[in-house]
């Protein structure tokens, strides 16, 4: 089997396929979340949508649209490092590290066995990153302990369709939010977190009328664009879910039909149901949700048709996560609306390829390529790799593992392209277990993380976006071309050759890929081999392509059975599932209810999650200055009376502690928060704070099926913290600042922003400044009535260092400005001191849209001159016109100009011109 | 001498003295109160009075003798006031209210205004009288100086004050070879920080004075003018002519030899008055509550504050909060109150040196009491109302450095 795909010359120098150097934009993938746009990039010049590509045309987000800001190659870990004796790393040839890579497992495999090995991978790998990674693991090092951080993301998916589909397959696409009628959207913030597809529905909405029900805790900016937004208590989407599937029942809303053709279990899931949610009022009191809301919701659900439920991590990342989907699914199946036109269950991935890591069976409890440990299975897979020593049962799941590192049972841990010690819940027993690693391997293409400074003994260099090809998968089962448009830099290669590089050298067979393409090829084969249709992932279609078809391979969806070339858009609207049987199952969820109690100590809920313009740890959306503008500090959200309940006041600091550890984050008080309930964002780093590693807060509990952990319900607390000073810091060159003192990186244009807080003296502060002044050309305003610092250090006219330091935060849109500059004037360089321009500039008040560059205060002056709906203050400001993410938040200023001016009826409100 | 007869029938006030503040006070009361006083006003020098603030000016040649002229002739004669230049009154018989002048006339008043000003110190050192030693005081000391332009003359200012500075500028401009040498560690030091004080010397310094600190004059040396100048650190530096910008001294003597109470000047009252019923002094001859003041705004606010009285309105004095304003083309400085702030002040200080800017401002609670402002001295004249009406600034505070537009300094 193998022979016909793989060519014979192996050369593990080769960087991976031909080094590419465009002119033209290569059309290629968007790095960042599930939606998996097209996008057009070349080096040097910024990056658009491409208009071809189905899951976008042409439109990009925020962040999509900041990718060139994001290329450079500050950080980056461009060449192989190994640990020496004295304790530092230091660079290695190729040659030394994968011999040390292969020699090193070796040793442990022989030692402690295959299961003393484990790696943990990325859904921003691609699905030939994955291929190679999981056949090493599981067919030749023979240990399924193959785990990755979309465990952290979407396994609960992954289980509920098994449990559901028989397969895990999202049965619908993206066309179905352009013609539902009704898209509830569960658990997920689409509006910031998915915000291209967040823009199809809202499109929908204004030209179908279509409805939008958004159902969550937290008042998202999502939640401001429903028709219905329903404030959920946590833990309760399956009583929600039950009691709509009762009254589905009740209502004679069911597809008897669908039913009875296409599924079994709904007796059993309706009885369970009826435990759980026997009516509108029972639902209403598992929820928390008002009567009058839940029969809305009920009601609209049963007599639309055309009904889109999509749910994301506020679904997933749960203790009961599985249930959860199952318990949305159950109403879907219940009422027919599987895979229909504008009609199903669809689950929103939240990385670019964790669906292709799904596909490729990277995760530790199914084998590879939707099959799972069964012996026919394993059997089948060994033939096919010819892998004698193939993994025979689940390996260790992404928590399990670290508990396992932390336990010794697992002495070998190889990370690739992902910061576990950041991401993981308790994140810092999981970070202190690395020390207890005999061999720790992370592939990676920044140098310095939270995970590699956690111990990495070797460290290999990774491509990047735009360094690397291969193929990733999108939420609709979209399969695109991620294409390199540039050099890869230094020593770096694709993370496929570098697994294949250590697996030859440990004498494993079957590892001679020259290219992505031949790996994609084998990938497409394995998918199709002995596949008599009882395996949904089938994209036989594809095994035979040749390079250059590989190469200019279109957005594709699976399945794509031999002979095809172009999948399915939909699946299951005539049943045709991968059960036994052929049936979908109803599963009847367990009682709702959260993994840990609250207690006195810690009487709060800690949600966390992400926000519009970052991704993930900032690795590379740290980088862009446009994106930092959105919100440049982690902050800890709390709604106004847990803010007065614990002495925490808007835009001063809190200490927010669990009892897994504690963060110091910036207090924003809103009314997106409901009482008791506190959202903290995931992104920030020990790279990038001092002390926002949210990561290191959540409870490590793990829902039953899909091993993921409840990472939006964890007890906690919170208490204020004051600082003497405040202020920021900007500076050409990295800085190094001292324990004790609050930071934060933001990217700025030109260099480094920091900002930072603490209780340091005068001289304090004076030497930490110093430190970084490299210029006699110093300015300085010092005002000891209010304690005001700020000051800037020049070479010849440019600002090398711009800082300022108060009781309060000091505003830095004029500073960023004119630091950005290549020369300031006189009165330029006063303006720093006093922080305002003679003409205005820059002061446009927080960033609202990150595309153009609008602030709040431009916004609110359109709309105090009469714009009343987001698009015309669009067409006034441009904000909002590009990737429609801050269209939200124009909303909600327009509500609240309208709220505080209620006659106002255009030209002549005043309040805020 | 008819003309001193003519009028008699209105109260007579003779003015000793026709510099800048028997000026102010002439215009103020003539202003004030027309028809009520006849006014005689003495000047020992030739010329009109004129203004002694801008003889700097005058001898940078940015402006001619004449431009400084306070009032032209005309001027007095519409305000009816009678002058008599180059006359010089050497006693006065209180009891009998006369004044005696220098050719042996007398003239009779009712009230006398004493208004003679100061002198230039010269330090009592060995060459201190040698040809081309110079002060700076008069316009005949402008005249001289002047001449040194043009013969690639070295002079040595002695004294880094506010005098000082102006005429070592002036030479510069001129063409002549300055050295400035001062006393103290640092330049103005009665007005400034040694913060602005160092802008200033390197604004200076730029302008082509050469600065010298911590220089203490011991000698001029020379044999029969001036050749060079000796401190006592050891350092010696050649010049042509030297200047001494070392401070003044009140012109008490007439007022000494009448009798009445002097100090470093003529004592006055609230209301201007000496120890002398009828007998009044303002300006720089006069000492007010133990302070003999050297600027031009005492003067005038002495000058209007007595004119106001005699005018016969309410009125007192009750001391000037100093300011200082050097007027050196491209070198603004302006030092006002307390200007350094120190003890339980608390300052906002705002500085960029290499554009040559320093603004300092010392408050206590809650009030402007002192300020600095050097390359940028926009915002002086507000700062001064604020320091002189000690009004509560807290409202203000934030625009209180920044409020007033920045503005390029000249």
């Amino acid at each position: 089997m193998l022979d016909g795909i793989l060519a014979p010359a192996p050369n593990e120098n080769l960087q991976a396929d031909a080094s590419p150097i465009q002119t033209t934009a290569t059309r290629s993938t968007c790095p960042y979340c599930g939606v998996g746009c097209g996008v057009l990039a070349s080096p040097g010049k910024s990056v658009s949508g491409d208009p071809a590509h189905p899951a976008n045309f042409s439109r990009l987000c925020s962040k999509g649209s900041a990718l060139d800001e994001t290329l450079g190659l500050d950080g980056r870990l461009l060449y192989p490092m190994a640990h020496q004796a004295n304790g530092a790393l230091a660079r290695v040839s190729w040659d030394a590290a994968l011999d040390e890579a292969a020699d090193g497992l070796r040793r442990i495999i022989d030692r402690h066995g295959p299961d003393a090995v484990a790696v943990y991978l990325s859904g921003q790998l691609l699905t030939e990153d994955y291929y190679v990674a999981n056949k090493l693991m599981k067919g030749f090092i023979g240990s399924a302990n193959v785990d990755t951080n979309s465990r952290l993301c979407m396994a609960s998916t992954v289980a509920g369709h098994k449990r559901a589909f028989g397969a895990d397959v999202v049965p619908g696409c993206y066309e179905d939010l352009d013609q539902a009628d009704l898209i509830v959207l569960v658990g997920s913030n689409a509006a910031w977190c998915h915000p291209i597809l967040f823009q199809r529905i809202m499109r929908n909405k204004e030209e179908r009328a279509a409805k939008v029900v958004v159902i969550d805790t937290r008042r998202t900016a999502t939640a401001e664009s429903a028709d219905l937004f329903l404030q959920i208590a946590p833990g309760a989407d399956q009583a929600l879910f039950c009691g709509l599937l009762v009254h589905l029942a009740k209502a004679a809303a069911c597809d008897d039909d669908y039913v009875r053709r296409h599924t079994e279990g709904l007796k059993d899931a309706l009885k369970a149901a009826q435990t759980i949610a026997p009516s509108i009022e029972a639902t209403a009191r598992s929820t928390g949700l008002r009567e009058v809301d839940i029969a809305s919701f009920f009601e609209i659900f049963a007599e639309t048709p055309r009904t889109v439920t999509a749910f994301s991590q506020g679904v997933n990342q749960s203790a009961q996560g599985t249930d959860k989907v199952n318990a949305i699914i159950n109403c879907h199946l219940a009422t027919g609306r599987v895979g229909k036109p504008g009609a199903s269950p669809f689950s929103l991935t939240g990385q670019p390829n964790a669906m292709g890591g799904r596909e490729v069976g990277g995760l530790a409890n199914s084998l590879a390529a939707h099959m799972g440990f069964d012996a026919e299975s394993i059997d089948r897979v060994r033939r096919f790799w010819n892998a004698p020593r193939i993994a025979k049962r689940e390996g260790l799941k992404a928590v399990q593992i670290f508990d396992a590192v932390a336990r010794g049972d697992i002495k070998a841990l190889w990370v690739v392209g992902t910061n576990p010690a950041a991401s993981l819940p308790n994140a810092n027993a999981a970070r202190a277990a690395l020390a207890k690693l005999e061999l720790f391997i992370v592939s990676d293409n920044v140098a310095s993380n939270d995970t590699i400074n956690g111990g990495a003994h070797l460290l290999l260099p990774a491509q990047a976006w735009g360094e690397k090809s291969g193929t990733v998968t999108n939420s609709e089962r979209r399969i695109s071309r991620q294409r390199a448009f540039l050099p890869a830099p230094g020593e770096t290669r694709a993370d496929w050759s570098i697994f294949a590089g250590v697996a030859r050298r440990m004498g494993f067979e079957g590892f001679d890929y020259r290219s992505s393409a031949d790996v994609f090829r084998e990938h497409a084969a394995l998918s199709a081999f002995e596949n008599d249709g009882s395996r949904a992932f089938n994209i036989c279609g594809l095994a035979k392509l040749s390079d250059a078809e590989y190469d200019a391979l279109e957005p594709t969806q699976w399945p794509i059975h031999a002979g095809e070339r172009k999948g399915r858009a939909r699946l299951f609207a005539e049943g045709g599932f991968f059960s036994k049987n052929g049936r979908a199952k109803f599963i009847a969820p367990a009682t709702p209810g959260l993994a840990t109690p609250l207690t006195k100590d810690f009487p709060l809920r800690l949600n966390t999650g992400r926000i519009r313009d970052q991704w993930h740890t900032m690795t590379r959306t740290g980088l862009s200055p446009r994106l930092a503008r959105h919100l440049a500090e982690p902050f800890i959200e709390m709604g106004a009376s847990d803010a007065g309940r614990f002495g925490v006041e808007d835009g001063e600091f809190a200490r927010v502690a669990t009892p897994y550890g504690d963060c110091v984050l910036r207090a924003v008080v809103t009314d997106r928060q409901p009482p008791g309930h506190i959202f903290a964002p995931i992104h920030w780093t020990d790279e990038t704070a001092a002390a926002a590693r949210v990561g290191g807060l959540v409870a490590p509990f793990l829902d039953p099926f899909s091993g993921q952990p409840e990472s939006k319900a964890t007890p906690a607390v919170v208490t204020p913290v004051r600082f003497a000073r405040q202020g920021f810091v900007l500076s050409r060159k990295p800085m190094a600042l001292r324990e004790g003192l609050w930071w934060t990186r933001v990217a700025v244009a030109k260099g480094f922003g920091y900002r930072v807080a603490g209780d340091l003296q005068d001289g304090d502060w004076a030497d930490i400044i110093r430190a970084a002044t490299a210029s006699d050309d110093v300015i300085q305003f010092i005002d000891e009535t209010r304690s005001l610092l700020s000051g800037a250090a020049f070479v010849d006219d440019r600002a090398t260092l711009i800082w300022a330091l108060a009781p309060y935060a000091p505003p830095w849109e004029l500073a960023l400005e004119l630091f950005a500059r290549e020369g300031l004037a006189r009165s330029e360089r006063l303006s720093l001191l006093s922080g305002r321009s003679g003409r205005q500039i820059a002061n446009d008040g927080p960033l609202i849209c990150s595309c153009f560059g609008v602030g709040q205060k431009k916004i609110e002056a359109a709309i105090a001159q009469g714009c009343r709906t987001a698009p015309e203050v669009g067409k006034a400001t441009r904000a909002g016109s590009n990737c429609g993410g801050c269209r939200p938040e124009i909303e909600r200023l327009i509500k609240a100009f309208l709220a505080v001016a209620p006659s106002a009826n255009g030209m002549t409100a005043t309040q805020h011109a | 001498m008819t003309g001193l007869h003519l009028f008699s029938s209105r109260e007579k006030i003779v003015v000793v003295g026709a510099g800048m503040a028997a000026t102010r006070f002439v215009e103020e009361l003539t202003n004030r109160a027309p028809d009520r006083y006849d006014i005689l006003v003495i000047g020992e020098e030739p010329r009109l009075a004129f203004n002694r603030v801008l003889l700097s000016s005058v001898l940078a040649g940015d402006l001619s003798v004449d431009d400084i002229e306070l009032k032209p002739r005309h001027w007095w004669r519409a305000a009816g006031v009678s002058t008599l230049s180059g006359r010089k009154v050497v006693g006065i018989d209180a009891a009998a209210r006369r004044v005696v002048l220098d050719n042996g006339d007398s003239v009779d008043y009712s009230k006398l205004l004493l208004a003679t000003g100061s002198q230039a110190v010269r330090l009592p050192i060995e060459g201190a009288g040698l040809p081309g030693v110079h002060t700076f005081r008069d316009v005949q000391d402008v005249e001289a100086l002047s001449r040194l332009e043009g013969r690639g003359a070295r002079a040595i200012v002695i004294g880094g004050g506010l005098l000082g500075l102006e005429a070592a500028y002036g030479l510069a401009r001129r063409g002549v070879d300055v050295t400035l040498a001062h006393v103290m560690d640092r330049l103005m030091e009665r007005q400034l920080d040694a913060a602005a004080a160092d802008i200033l010397r390197r604004l200076v310094e730029e302008k082509g004075v050469r600065v010298l600190l911590n220089a203490n004059t011991t000698r001029i040396a020379g044999s029969g003018r001036v050749e060079g100048i000796e401190f006592a650190d050891g350092r010696t530096a050649p010049a042509d002519a030297v200047i001494f910008a070392v401070g003044i001294r009140p012109n008490a003597d007439l007022a000494r030899q009448a009798g009445l109470n002097v100090g470093r000047g003529a004592i006055v009252d609230d209301g201007l008055e000496t120890s002398e019923a009828g007998v009044f002094a303002i300006g720089e001859c006069a000492e007010h509550r133990g302070v003999c003041y050297g600027l031009v705004e005492p003067a005038y606010e002495q000058g209007r504050a007595l004119a106001m009285r005699l005018a016969g309105e309410e009125a007192s004095y009750c001391g000037s909060v100093v300011s200082t304003n050097l007027k050196v083309s491209g070198v603004s400085v302006f030092s006002a109150g307390d200007y350094l702030g120190q003890g339980d002040a608390r300052r906002i200080v705002c500085k960029d040196p290499r554009m040559g800017i320093y603004r300092k401002l010392v408050l206590r609670n809650d009030r402007l009491v002192g300020a600095i402002l050097v390359g940028d001295t926009s915002g002086a004249a507000d700062f001064l109302d604020l320091i002189r009406s000690g009004a509560d600034i807290s409202a203000m505070r934030d625009d209180l450095m920044f409020g007033a537009p920045v503005q390029k300094a000249a």
